[in-house]
């Protein structure tokens, strides 16, 4: 089996992250209960007849993947798997507020068109023409680790060299509306630097696009080697602890191989104690690093995350922001990343130094 | 030619047939599911021609045994009749006994409960229920919860019009790679008005039934439909010495990488998806028996992948048929159906005619075949072409 | 005549987001497929929509949007021609 690389990134968050040469050195801090990307401009990436017609999250898939091709010096890529959780959700929005705004009447097809849930995977082969392989996967916060688990079984076979692979979410001004009315999303504006401390239901919700180039070939930009990503559907809380020492024991590793825990607690009161029982557990004295204070929870966040360990694994650094304890400063060779959202859907994604 | 993955049970829901046999005695009889609209409230009712599931959400419901309180989209309910009806097939007692995984698909998603009360959630409590239900991948998390199907690999595809046949590939290499003993695979949509009307903006629906391949064709019809396929590996299948219905013997995907919506003139993502699935297969196009087009009946698509055919098998193409006229086209559902489709074929050596086709198209010579006809099958390959150029190829063997 | 090719610009520009260009930018016989403006078989179904709306003309097949959205000059005669509101 061949080792997988993670060449390059590309990434646009609720922080200033476009541009590769920094590493959360200026941290953007909100007080709200959803929070936006800070976007590159559009124009110096997509020329603008092909902009016209995109929304804020093809505008963001399409420009993150251009900024993780150019790092591994690729025009061209084997294949293309991304995973979004919602999908072009402003384009459904229009379309729908559409159907029901004219009875129907009057309807055009550019926002239909472009709320397909694989419209930034299409757009990204038709924009660099690649006619490879091109997945979309489409799971509430697994959908970004569906696709790493496609392209690692492709890497890993050699059935492909070079694989883009992304997540993608954008938020959508009803599907926050309603999201409010359920509790998903806090009551309360927050400041992001209490969030994680948060007593109360519900997270803050964010959006943003974080693409990746891995490959079975290492080269001087390469950032990390992924060792292995699984997924469960359901887990109970009793259940984790278990699950993931067997995840590490499959990979050789126990809990006190790893250098470096990044994860995934959002704030939501209901919810966070998931992560507890490893912050407080077998990981109690291992440097631990959070990231959804500066991101927001979407369901493809957790790429975010993967984000900032392929950076942690490279710089061989922690910005502060990030760092909830300092247990360790230096030598970071193994990282575990743990997310899942409202106790589903619940994902180990492990990281070497390369 | 390699051994493949082993499917060891199906299910199925569409416009012809609320399980596999009733499905088969439609396609044998030439019985189209495609009407007028008669259940969805819709401007359109009684104009539009589309492919509906004869039981309404409350009978889908009381078939599940779902409670009141349930909040299941009508692609979740359509889901999990079909995929109930595969673990079944595959006389699975205990789903716990092999590492099991969930592949589906759908493109609406819950979209058909969103739409209803879109304003509604605004102003009432009453129906919020279905705002969790929303995303795509809702449906398959209830399909796993009817399943039993806990601590494991779930997860869900979305590329438009190919996504089950995705599913399905994505659920073969799974087992391959031995990642899982056991995958259901597959794929469930049911309409909506954002489908039907997104699909009229593009002026792609036809208003009588559809005619796949035909000079005359005048575009598609849509329709609702769920199936699921058990895929297991060769050592469950030797343990538990199992029934193998038949194989996935080759698959490839492709992007067509020409337009947002529309397919090349030359099929180019179709003739590279076929031409890998051939070379997974470890097979020529000379030894495929029969193809399940993905003939959708519009003028794009059936000149792209009628061309993109000519260029993988040249002058020896087998016979061909759409089954879209029966069914109407499913959407992410559809590479599923026409899996079971293609199942079914080859167990009893039957070929479905390509309904309503009367006039070659000029372009090509190609004729579908158009009566019910017996030979024996040993492959079948079948396509699925979707939006944002996705192409999707399978074979299946005995 | 004259308001009508403005009209038709300005809506063309609005409604097919072509932010960066400006209505004297288009002359009345550029043509807007292809080499001209650039437009594609999206945008024409965009168009479509746009006269039977606007204009109450109804077109049920796509190919005849080709002929008339050829350029502003063909486009406002066939309006002109064909227009119940």
């Amino acid at each position: 089996m061949e080792k997988v690389y993670i060449n390059s990134i590309g990434s646009i968050s609720a922080q200033k992250t476009f541009d590769n040469n920094d590493f959360l050195e200026e941290i953007t801090t909100y007080e709200d209960n959803i929070i936006p990307v800070i976007e590159p401009n559009y124009k110096d990436f997509i020329p603008p007849a092909a902009a016209r017609r995109m929304a804020k999250g093809i505008k963001m898939g399409v420009v993150a993947s251009k900024i993780a091709l150019e790092e591994a010096n690729l025009t061209d890529i084997d294949a293309i798997i991304t995973g979004t959780g919602m999908g072009c959700v402003r384009d459904s929005e229009k379309f729908v507020t559409a159907i029901l705004d004219n009875n129907e009447q009057f309807l055009t097809p550019t926002s239909f068109i472009q709320s397909t849930h694989n419209t930034v995977a299409g757009q990204i082969a038709l924009g660099i023409g690649c006619k490879g392989y091109n997945f979309t996967y489409v799971h509430s916060s697994v959908s970004f680790e569906s696709a790493l688990i496609d392209a690692l079984m492709q890497l890993e076979l050699k059935e492909a060299e070079n694989i883009l692979v992304g997540g993608v979410d954008e938020s959508g001004e009803h599907t926050n509306a309603i999201h409010k009315l359920i509790q998903h999303i806090k009551p309360e504006k927050i400041n992001s630097n209490e969030l994680l401390n948060s007593k109360t239901a519900g997270a803050v919700f964010g959006e943003g696009a974080n693409f990746f180039v891995l490959s079975n070939k290492k080269q001087d930009s390469s950032y990390a080697q992924v060792l292995g990503v699984k997924t469960f559907n359901t887990l109970a809380i009793s259940d984790l602890l278990a699950n993931l020492e067997a995840y590490l024991k499959e990979n050789n590793l126990s809990a006190t191989d790893i250098d470096v825990l990044i994860s995934g607690n959002n704030g939501d009161i209901d919810y966070d104690n998931y992560y507890t029982e490893l912050t407080n557990g077998p990981f109690k004295n291992t440097q631990q690093v959070v990231y959804k204070h500066l991101s927001g929870e979407f369901n493809t966040a957790s790429a975010f995350g993967f984000w900032l360990g392929a950076k942690i694994l490279k710089t061989q650094q922690i910005p502060s922001a990030v760092a909830i304890n300092t247990i360790k400063t230096k030598g970071f060779e193994i990282v575990l990343l743990y997310n899942q959202y409202r106790g589903k859907n619940h994902s180990f994604t492990l990281l070497r130094r390369c | 030619m390699s051994t493949g993955v082993a499917i060891t049970g199906m299910g199925i829901i569409s416009a012809i047939g609320n399980n596999v046999s009733e499905n088969y005695s439609s396609l044998l009889e030439g019985r189209t599911g495609i009407s007028h609209i008669s259940k969805i409230d819709t401007v359109h009712k009684g104009s539009i021609m589309v492919g509906e599931i004869e039981f309404t959400n409350a009978e889908l419901e009381a078939k599940l045994g779902l409670s009141a309180d349930n909040n299941y989209s009508r692609t979740a309910l359509l889901g999990a009749v079909a995929a109930k009806e595969a673990i079944a097939d595959a006389k699975i007692t205990n789903i716990k006994d092999y590492r099991t995984g969930l592949i589906s698909s759908t493109s609406v998603g819950g979209m058909d409960m969103t739409e209803k009360f879109y304003y509604d959630y605004l102003e009432s409590e009453d129906n919020r229920k279905y705002i969790e239900g929303h995303h795509a991948g809702d449906s398959t998390e209830k399909i796993a919860e009817q399943l039993g199907i806990d601590q494991s690999l779930v997860t869900t595809i979305s590329t438009a019009c190919s996504s089950a046949a995705n599913a399905i590939m994505f659920g073969a290499r799974l087992i391959k790679t031995g990642k899982l003993d056991r995958v259901i695979v597959g794929g469930a949509d049911c309409l909506s008005k954002f489908t039907i009307n997104g699909f009229k903006t593009l002026m792609i629906l036809s208003d009588t039934y559809n005619t796949p391949f035909d000079e005359n064709r005048k575009g598609l019809n849509l329709g609702e439909a769920a199936a699921y396929l058990v895929l297991e590996s060769d050592f469950l299948v030797k343990k538990e010495k199992k029934k193998v219905l038949g194989y996935v013997v080759g698959y490839g995907n492709a992007n067509d990488a020409y337009h947002q919506t529309a397919s090349s003139e030359n099929g180019d993502g179709a003739t590279l998806a076929m031409e890998k699935a051939l070379a997974v297969a470890g097979l020529e196009p000379k030894d495929i028996d029969y193809i399940n087009a993905h003939g959708t009946a519009t003028g794009n698509n059936d000149l792209s992948e009628g061309r993109a055919l000519i260029r993988v098998f040249g002058k020896e193409i087998p016979e061909f048929s759409s089954t879209k006229a029966y069914t109407g086209h499913t959407l992410a559902a559809a590479g599923a159906i026409e899996a079971v489709y293609a199942i079914l074929s080859l167990q009893n050596n039957i070929i479905y005619p390509n309904l309503n086709f009367k006039t070659p198209m000029k372009e090509f010579s190609l004729i579908p075949q158009t009566t019910l006809k017996e030979k024996a099958l040993n492959t079948v390959l079948s396509n699925s072409l979707g939006f944002g150029g996705n192409c999707s190829t399978l074979i299946f063997s005995k | 005549m004259s308001d009508l090719k403005q009209e038709l610009k300005e809506k063309i520009i609005t409604q097919l987001n072509l932010e960066d260009i400006a209505i004297d930018e288009i002359a009345d016989d550029d043509s807007l497929f292809g080499d001209g403006l650039g437009l594609d078989s999206i945008d024409a179904l965009e168009l479509i929509v746009m006269l039977d709306k606007d204009y109450g003309i109804k077109l049920t097949d796509p190919k005849e949007g080709k002929k008339i959205f050829e350029s502003i000059e063909v486009m406002a005669k066939y309006i002109a021609e064909h227009r119940t509101k």
